[in-house]
């Protein structure tokens, strides 16, 4: 019982971070039809840029509360500017190529941005705990656990909620879903798809930038954090079916619970039991497990 | 008079030359040429796929699957070159046929990124695995050729002319295997699979054939790298940037040519090996970089440069 409980909130933890990093890339997907794997640069520089900031501010005798403004900021900062270079000087140009080659061209940023990141900030790690050390620690039956871990559920609920609202009940969020429903269309009724696609991308970079800084008190920011988050929001959003926001969110919960299940459990199967539910979804329902029908095409 | 195939001749005389090269060439030029061969062996895998349409994220799969195969099997004490490869080009053979029964129904995003799910259970199990180093991995002895078992030098010069002799022939065969009915049913698949269906055909075989190839000859290029390197591990073999690296070789050479992956795997190797050796600090920067430069003005690949000369002629 003690060992369940522990595991549920270990597996809550993960979960909503899995969220936070996916749920930027599932956006983008489903708008533009692209798999972004830049998103795991956005993560990176989220996570630096966050980093810097913190330390910036603790140097400064500011309110202490104050360092979390320092978090969304940096997301903003990296989100806007990456998001808006990328889109506007990049992708647009591939819009009529291959899906592949839009996959291949954002791996190429990846790689290019990778050596950028580390131009900037060098190769040694940075640590920000400040935000997490001022919020203290908590006991859930026996075991201690980090507020600052524990408001990441709150967090990714709340960005969840915010995304589905936003995209069901304004006005933005339905022009949106027109041009997710079909892109042609939506252009001869007169949507402006270029500002759309821009708008989009740039909430997804913001959404994967706010993964990394919100995550950053928490670890070690090192090179090399961009390579292992990719691949874990990938999983995550084809096991929920791309492009799917609900989809992300069970995605993730699975992913999260099942991970810390097999962390505690069985230590030696953590690494891919992710995968091979991603593995197993995919077999059985290959469009995820939320992704609209689509009708095919002859 | 018999009708000559173009892209055979041209094969033989490259693969003839490179072969008496061998005498001459320097060691660090070998040793790129050795990891040109078995990396474009992979893109030739990866090129039969896409002349369907179908591009798979996962082929360090079959890259790793080779590589390791072939290493453990020195660690039980054989060392001989032909044993080696064959069992690692077998063993990913076999793994694909299997995984074809699945992945032969899927395409596009979702064949490319299911590929990439396994291979990425491939890189957890080795990475969970202390008997194969983990994320270390382990190095491997020198290999013997039926006995013969050559000494410093000699081990790079003997395995480029037997990956050489290999490469050849599987070049060879994966080539004529496109030009027959089965593999000329790439481009009817790619163009319009339901047409396909009711000429008779069925698009899945196809597919699931061509898996089988593809895999076959990735795990040959695994098998070939890590003898060509003498070490093997989990994140320069299976993770999911290699996998990126060969797409990339794929789009670099084009899909026009079978002859044409070993020169952008070439390309590729030089890029890296300048770019890491002149700026360490920045080789992925001109890495990506050149990628975005070949989709954006090379969208063909290198070998579309040929046939623009070609045009230009006549």
């Amino acid at each position: 019982m003690q060992e369940l409980i522990v595991i549920l909130v270990d597996g809550l933890v993960f979960s909503s971070y899995l969220f936070m990093v996916a749920v930027g890339l599932t956006v983008i997907f489903g708008v533009m039809k692209i798999l972004n794997v830049t998103h795991g640069s956005f993560y990176a520089f989220g996570a630096y840029m966050s980093a810097t900031l913190i330390g910036a501010y603790y140097k400064t005798d500011w309110p202490e509360f104050g360092g979390f403004l320092a978090i969304f900021a940096a997301a903003l900062i990296v989100g806007v500017f990456f998001g808006i270079i990328l889109e506007r000087g990049l992708l647009r140009f591939l819009y009529h190529r291959d899906e592949h080659i839009i996959v291949l061209a954002t791996f190429a940023m990846f790689l290019v941005l990778e050596d950028v990141l580390l131009l900037i900030w060098g190769t040694d790690p940075y640590f920000a705990f400040e935000p997490m050390s001022l919020l203290g620690s908590v006991d859930i039956v026996d075991l201690t656990f980090d507020v600052y871990s524990l408001t990441l559920i709150g967090l990714a609920a709340i960005v969840g909620l915010g995304l589905w609202l936003g995209l069901t009940k304004t006005k933005w969020g339905k022009l949106l879903l027109a041009v997710i429903f079909d892109r042609e269309i939506s252009q001869a009724m007169g949507i402006n798809v270029t500002v759309v696609f821009t708008v989009t991308f740039v909430i997804g970079a913001i959404m994967g930038a706010l993964g990394g800084a919100y995550i950053a008190p928490t670890i070690s920011v090192s090179p090399g954090i961009g390579v292992e988050v990719i691949v874990l929001a990938f999983a995550v959003v084809v096991i929920g079916g791309m492009g799917s926001i609900p989809g992300a969110m069970i995605g993730a919960l699975l992913v999260g619970i099942s991970r810390a299940a097999a962390v505690h459990k069985f230590p030696e199967i953590e690494l891919f039991v992710i995968y091979a539910i991603m593995a197993i979804v995919l077999a059985v329902r290959p469009e995820g497990l939320f992704a609209p029908a689509q009708a095919r095409k002859i | 008079m018999r009708h000559v195939d173009k892209t055979v001749t041209g094969l033989t005389i490259a693969f003839a030359v490179l072969f008496l090269a061998d005498f001459f060439m320097a060691e660090w030029v070998r040793f790129i040429g050795l990891q040109s061969l078995a990396r474009g062996a992979v893109a030739l895998g990866l090129l039969v796929l896409w002349r369907t349409g179908l591009v798979s994220f996962g082929h360090a799969l079959y890259f790793g699957i080779g590589a390791y195969a072939a290493a453990m099997l020195t660690l039980i004490g054989y060392h001989d070159a032909f044993f080696l490869v064959f069992a690692g080009t077998l063993a990913s053979g076999v793994l694909a046929f299997l995984l074809g029964f699945l992945l032969r129904r899927y395409r596009a995003i979702f064949f490319a990124l299911l590929n990439m799910a396994f291979s990425m259970i491939l890189y957890g199990v080795i990475v969970k695995t202390e008997e194969l180093g983990s994320t270390d991995g382990f190095s491997l002895h020198p290999p013997t050729f039926l006995g013969y078992a050559p000494q410093g030098e000699a081990v790079q010069t003997t395995l480029f002319i037997f990956t050489l002799v290999f490469t050849y022939i599987v070049t060879v065969g994966v080539h004529l295997y496109l030009k027959t009915t089965l593999g000329g049913m790439s481009m009817a698949v790619r163009e319009n699979e339901i047409r396909v269906e009711y000429l008779g055909y069925s698009a899945e075989k196809v597919i699931h054939v061509k898996y089988v190839f593809s895999g076959l000859v990735a795990g040959f290029g695994g098998a070939i790298m890590a003898l060509a390197i003498g070490q093997v591990d989990p994140d320069s073999m299976a993770n999911w940037n290699v996998s990126g690296e060969f797409v990339f070789i794929t789009i670099l050479s084009g899909i026009g040519n079978v002859g044409a992956t070993y020169i952008g795997a070439l390309v590729f190797e030089l890029i890296r090996t300048y770019a890491f050796e002149y700026a360490p600090q920045i080789w992925q920067f001109i890495l990506g970089g050149s990628l975005l430069a070949i989709i954006m003005f090379l969208p063909d690949g290198i070998w579309s440069l040929v046939d623009r000369l070609r045009k230009s002629e006549g």
